[in-house]
């Protein structure tokens, strides 16, 4: 068959340009999105109580940082990552113990956790902004 | 199915990685180690937000505090040196992939420690 011939409605696997990610396909992709920022968020954490330990001058350099608009940009989104990689973390155990896979139960965990993560981001955001 | 494994191979169950599901098994023990120190963590954070140098350093000295945030930053790079290995073998191959991975875990155990010495040091007045 040549290829001006060819039927027009055959099926096509889905190729990353082209292709609207489900749902959640998205949640999976975040998933590991916010792992790999959680871990360089662990050395960031690992360098905060360095410079605890070291002198005031340094804790003060780096609180300098957490209050500038890059530091609170970064601190925002260790905030959500945390948040949404604990309770998708919580909703990935389930599902290795062999609960919640059929398709609406994972929808609904899933939109589950997008809005308690949302909800603990901004809870924790601004009752610690209003401290600070 | 054929099987075409030793009864040997079989008995052990480590298959071709030849170290069967124990990275599976630890990054899950981890996860669920990290589920009430992520939550204890970020109360905290939040609580101390705001908190002057010298209540920072009170807090991280107290024996109950120096436990959980040596548990909380060392269990929490293991896990994420799990982690970031699986993804440095999904993206990359060959020399870099073995480079990348080692270079990971060489640096959460560097941070790892010194986070412990620090925290050590607060705790200790050192």
């Amino acid at each position: 068959m040549s290829v001006a011939n060819r039927p027009s409605n055959r099926p096509l696997s889905p190729h990353l340009q082209v292709y609207r990610l489900p749902f959640l396909a998205i949640l999976s992709i975040l998933h590991r999105a916010t792992g790999i920022a959680l871990s360089v968020g662990a050395l960031y954490l690992a360098t905060w109580v360095m410079y605890a330990a070291a002198s005031p001058k340094a804790y003060a350099l780096f609180q300098s940082f957490n209050g500038s608009i890059a530091g609170r940009i970064v601190l925002g989104g260790w905030l959500f990552s945390a948040f949404f990689h604990l309770f998708n973390g919580i909703r990935h155990l389930f599902w290795d113990a062999g609960y919640g896979f059929e398709l609406k139960d994972a929808d609904r965990s899933g939109w589950i956790v997008v809005a308690v993560a949302l909800v603990c981001t901004a809870a924790a955001w601004f009752v610690g902004l209003r401290l600070v | 199915m054929s099987d075409f494994r030793s009864p040997l191979s079989r008995a052990r169950g480590l298959g071709s990685a030849k170290s069967g599901v124990h990275h599976w098994w630890i990054q899950r023990l981890t996860a669920i180690a990290l589920i009430p120190l992520v939550v204890w963590f970020a109360i905290s954070l939040v609580m101390l937000s705001g908190a002057d140098y010298a209540v920072v350093r009170a807090w991280i000295g107290s024996p109950l505090v120096m436990v959980l945030l040596i548990l909380t930053i060392g269990i929490g790079l293991h896990h994420g040196q799990l982690g970031l290995q699986v993804v440095w073998e999904d993206y990359t191959d060959g020399g870099l992939r073995v480079v990348m991975i080692v270079l990971t875990k060489f640096i959460a155990v560097v941070f790892g420690l010194g986070a412990i010495v620090a925290i050590m040091r607060i705790g200790f007045g050192g």
